[in-house]
């Protein structure tokens, strides 16, 4: 059955129809979202409402990965995702990586490899190498590219990311005096 | 579940009550089309019925004769192994797609829906000579992809339906899916090519994409190269090195390609040739 044109018309009469009142569960917090419009993306209420700007908005067509957050634990870009279709699922954003104040071991590499200049790129990147590692700890050079494939980054030509990568691989299976990670 | 004016459904039943409910709703899925249209003031949607909760949309059934794929199956699941063990093709053009983040969102079901001649899943669903399955009001209805997929961002699909499953046979023999674009990460096709060999009706079925409006199935080319290939050969099927050309040039005569922002016209019917041909040798074998 077609729409009827009375429902259309009074649809197109509100061009921007509120998304009502929600919930979201942002890195094991409720928080609560309101006077939002209905198309907005999660990463713009992360950014805009939630007071959450760990997640950078450069491109807004996942493109570039720098958005990167975990809905429901997979790695999805947040700009592709509407903000209320997230209501029931759970959200980390990278500032959920890491208890309030401290660094994580990613982010500590990726400073200690010389793998952030400007640092537009580093949170999608820190949230995509989580990813990866929590399923893939030992991941191959392959992989971890392959991983790696839909976060660009404009300063640093990859390698230095690339050996942040691998170094938190090493002390990773050092420190559980695991099987050692593939150089 | 409702958050007005959003439905989320748990079922698909829920889904079309919802479509109904709400005249002008959009069908949200994987969202990676959807909202960048959303993001750039191109959509403005109304009303919102989103079926990331629907999770008899996620099922699939692979048997000895038989795939069936959930329209909610995401590229990720595509590309794993209990499917790529059975698609080869489907999964190869399922890696393809964007980047891990966009192969975890987008699925198969929105990728028919949106219907954009550069969907990477679309060839291979038109070689295996797929069937798609739609619910609305009125109940299931299951009809060929090419009644499904009309134009350039068109579909049959009626506004109170919601795609609920692809359908293929399984045939024996390799199969392969190839891809040209600019880089190897986050590209969308200037051309494919998917070759799908069905060793027990002795037919190779071959169809491309991005050099037309609709996945397009080069049927002079299937015709001549399943006569000139010798089923018989007992280390598999082999072809001669002037049927595979021909097979080659009969590919590049059935698109009808453009020339727009991604590439020219001339290019993207070189392209598919070349990749078309390739896509064959990996699949058969060269006679003497």
């Amino acid at each position: 059955m077609p729409p009827e044109p009375d429902a259309v018309l009074r649809a197109a009469a509100e061009p921007y129809p509120a998304a009502g009142r929600y919930e979201l569960e942002v890195n094991g917090v409720r928080r609560e979202v309101s006077d939002a419009w209905l198309g907005e993306s999660l990463l713009f209420v992360l950014r805009e409402r939630l007071g959450l700007p760990g997640s950078k908005n450069a491109c807004e067509q996942g493109e570039c990965g720098s958005c990167s957050v975990l809905l429901d634990g997979v790695v999805v870009c947040a700009c592709l995702v509407l903000a209320v279709d997230a209501v029931g699922s759970s959200v980390q954003t990278v500032e959920g990586l890491s208890a309030a104040g401290e660094v994580a071991d990613i982010q500590a590499a990726l400073v200690e490899a010389g793998g952030v200049q400007c640092g537009f790129c580093t949170p999608g990147f820190v949230v995509a190498v989580h990813d990866l590692l929590s399923r893939r700890p030992d991941a191959d050079d392959l992989e971890v590219r392959e991983a790696l494939s839909g976060n660009l980054c404009r300063c640093t030509g990859y390698g230095r990311i690339l050996e942040a990568v691998r170094s938190v691989q090493r002390a990773r299976a050092g420190a559980t005096g695991g099987a050692s990670a593939r150089a | 579940m409702r958050v007005a004016p959003v439905a989320l459904p748990g079922t698909v039943a829920e889904a079309v009550r919802a479509l109904t409910e709400a005249p002008g709703a959009q069908l949200l899925a994987g969202g990676t089309d959807f909202c960048v249209e959303v993001n750039f003031g191109l959509r403005r949607p109304p009303a919102v019925v989103a079926l990331r909760r629907v999770r008899e949309l996620r099922r699939c059934e692979v048997t000895e004769r038989r795939v069936v794929i959930g329209a909610g199956t995401t590229y990720t699941d595509m590309a794993a192994p209990e499917l790529a063990g059975a698609l080869p093709a489907l999964a190869a053009a399922a890696r393809t797609v964007g980047s891990p983040q966009i192969r975890n969102a987008g699925t198969l079901g929105g990728n028919v829906a949106t219907a954009s001649p550069a969907g990477d899943t679309l060839p291979v669903l038109a070689a295996l000579d797929a069937r798609v399955t739609l619910q609305g009001p009125d109940g299931e209805r299951t009809v060929p992809l090419p009644e499904v997929v009309t134009g350039v961002k068109r579909t049959s699909i009626a506004p109170d339906e919601v795609v609920v499953r692809v359908e293929v046979d399984r045939p024996r023999g390799h199969q392969q899916f190839l891809k040209v674009g600019t880089r190897n990460a986050m590209v969308i096709a200037i051309a494919s090519a998917a070759v799908v060999v069905d060793l027990e009706a002795r037919r190779v079925r071959v169809a491309l994409g991005s050099v037309a409006p609709v996945p397009v199935r080069a049927g002079d080319a299937e015709a001549h190269i399943s006569d000139a290939i010798d089923w018989g050969a007992k280390d598999g099927p082999r072809a001669s090195e002037a049927a595979v050309a021909r097979f080659g040039e009969l590919v590049a005569a059935a698109a009808s390609p453009i020339t727009d922002h991604r590439s020219t016209a001339e290019y993207r019917r070189r392209a598919v040739q070349v990749i078309a041909r390739r896509a064959l040798e990996r699949c058969v074998a060269r006679a003497a």
